[in-house]
């Protein structure tokens, strides 16, 4: 330790990681800030009826957002329903035949899909659902926010299921499986935490989508659980009350935006215990 | 000869344009322990591999010729039922990992769907894993994760589970290059007592293993059977040049 080169090092090595640990912490900043400011603004309106009762007229107090919440978890499950399966499926497609021309023209088309803005799907959702089912629906939202998860719940089984070793498969066909029951029963299980995880991060991304909503599901000021009409949605709910000139307004946004980010907080935690609980050691 | 189990008849392999086995002829009998041996890239594994039709899953690759088990083309067999009766233990230790030590015996019957009885399931499973050699050390924990046994046992628990499906044949490709000398030991062990029942077909590098545990002993060279007899006249009279070299250890 008397050296003094060694002594240098050290000084070296301790000031980068100061460094690291630094810019670590610098980056996460934004986030406290958000959460910081959102549960300031936000906290002070959200109370029980603010969860339960509907949105009264411009000028009467008190209100809730009770339509915008169940709307969300109708517009969002029935997306989730379209597009968990049909992302999952085409994920294992694209993991097993990876060497197949179609396979990687599916590659190729799930990456410009999940690259589309989100505006853009709910135009088209608007010209192919809304305009040919005569009306907003909340069935178009759940369509456009399918569209938006399905390439990435694709990709993110894909990406797990490459990392499940192929001499499990060998096992498994060596044992005289067939084809079908080894993807079905060996490689798709030994992946199950990954898959489920990238679901729950898909409904997680697309949840406070607003444009794709915006000419599909509309919004509605009442209580609808039906699908075939429009339907309020925390989104949108934060996207009328923020651009109304309505200060009384404003904090119900605030608050809505709370709920918001506190589910998407939520399903993210709900991730990591999917993650750390079942996962698997190969 | 009337008592062979595998016979190989002009038999080639294809990875593409690329032959890796050429012209291969060999006479399998019953309950006897055959080594394949050979320098890297001899296309040992490939043989073996194309006994239990898992070579054909490799994309590009395709063969020639006629392999019988007990008297019956392989290639008009379905695969999967070949797998039934040709099992295989692999380089790695590849316990399933989302299964039970149980679980992964009776892998091959829960895979396919094969409904057992209780009483048939526990037999099966203490059976085979006492066939294995591994029963003492994990009657006590068989619903604990395969994957949290140590490689040895691991692979013993691989041989367990190719032998709870009763095969007529068994392939071991390089299956103790990845263990311990301890664990190594046990499963040659295993492979001595395993001939009563069973028909083994050996890869490996090591050549003392070879001379220790097989009857037979074949010897590949860049993917062509040079010659094969019994072990003891292969490793103290070969009859090619090549042979001696690669036992002497001139190269490989």
């Amino acid at each position: 330790m008397a050296d003094p080169q060694i002594k240098w090092r050290k000084i070296k090595n301790d000031l980068f990681k100061g460094l690291v640990v630094f810019l670590s912490l610098l980056a996460t900043l934004p986030l406290l800030l958000i959460l910081f400011y959102i549960l300031r603004q936000g906290f002070s309106s959200i109370n029980w009826s603010f969860l339960t009762n509907l949105p009264k007229p411009v000028g009467e107090s008190g209100g809730g957002i009770s339509n915008a919440i169940v709307g969300t978890l109708i517009i969002v499950g029935t997306a989730a329903v379209m597009a968990i399966p049909l992302g999952v499926l085409a994920g294992i497609y694209l993991n097993e035949q990876r060497n197949s021309k179609v396979a990687r023209y599916c590659d190729l088309a799930i990456d410009v899909l999940q690259g589309i803005p989100s505006i853009v799907i709910g135009i088209i959702i608007y010209e192919w659902v809304v305009r040919t089912m005569g009306g907003f629906s909340a069935f178009s939202g759940s369509a456009a926010l399918a569209l938006m998860m399905l390439p990435f719940i694709a990709k993110t089984t894909q990406e797990t299921l490459k990392l499940v070793p192929n001499h499990l498969k060998e096992a498994s066909l060596a044992l005289g499986v067939p084809y079908y029951k080894t993807v079905l029963k060996v490689i798709v299980p030994a992946g199950l935490s990954g898959i489920l995880s990238g679901a729950i991060l898909g409904i997680a991304r697309v949840i406070g989508e607003t444009a794709p909503l915006l000419f599909t599901a509309f919004g509605n000021p009442f209580m609808s659980t039906e699908l075939s009409k429009p339907m309020s949605s925390l989104p949108l709910v934060i996207f009328n009350y923020a651009t109304s000139p309505y200060e009384d307004w404003h904090q119900l946004a605030w608050g809505a935006s709370l709920i918001l980010i506190l589910i998407v907080l939520t399903l993210n935690m709900i991730t990591k215990f999917i993650e750390s609980r079942w996962k698997i050691q190969f | 000869m009337e008592d062979s189990v595998l016979k190989l008849k002009d038999f080639n392999a294809f990875f593409g344009e690329n032959k890796v086995l050429k012209n291969i002829n060999l006479d399998i009998e019953e309950r006897k322990v055959w080594t394949i041996l050979g320098p890297s890239g001899c296309g040992k594994t490939t043989l073996i591999r194309c006994i239990n039709r898992m070579h054909e899953m490799t994309p590009g690759a395709h063969t020639s010729g006629q392999i019988f088990l007990k008297e019956k083309d392989i290639f008009g067999i379905n695969p999967v039922l070949l797998r039934r009766k040709i099992g295989m233990v692999f380089q790695r230790p590849n316990p399933f990992p989302t299964m039970s030590i149980a679980h992964n015996v009776l892998a091959g019957y829960s895979l396919n769907g094969i409904k057992l009885s209780k009483n048939e399931r526990n037999e099966i499973v203490e059976t085979s894993l006492k066939d294995a050699a591994l029963w003492d050390e994990v009657k006590d924990k068989l619903s604990q994760k395969g994957t949290f046994l140590s490689g040895g046992q691991q692979q013993r628990l691989c041989i367990a589970r190719t032998l709870a499906m009763k095969p007529e044949v068994l392939l071991l490709d390089e299956a103790t290059s990845a263990l311990d000398p301890v664990s190594t030991a046990k499963i040659e062990e295993l492979i001595f007592q395993l001939k009563n029942q069973y028909t083994i077909l050996m890869v490996t590098h090591n050549m003392q293993q070879a001379a220790r545990v097989s009857d037979k002993t074949a010897f590949l060279f860049l993917g062509e059977l040079i010659e094969y007899n019994d072990t003891k006249e292969i490793f103290t009279n070969p009859r090619h040049k090549k042979t001696q070299d690669y036992i002497t250890g001139r190269f490989g």
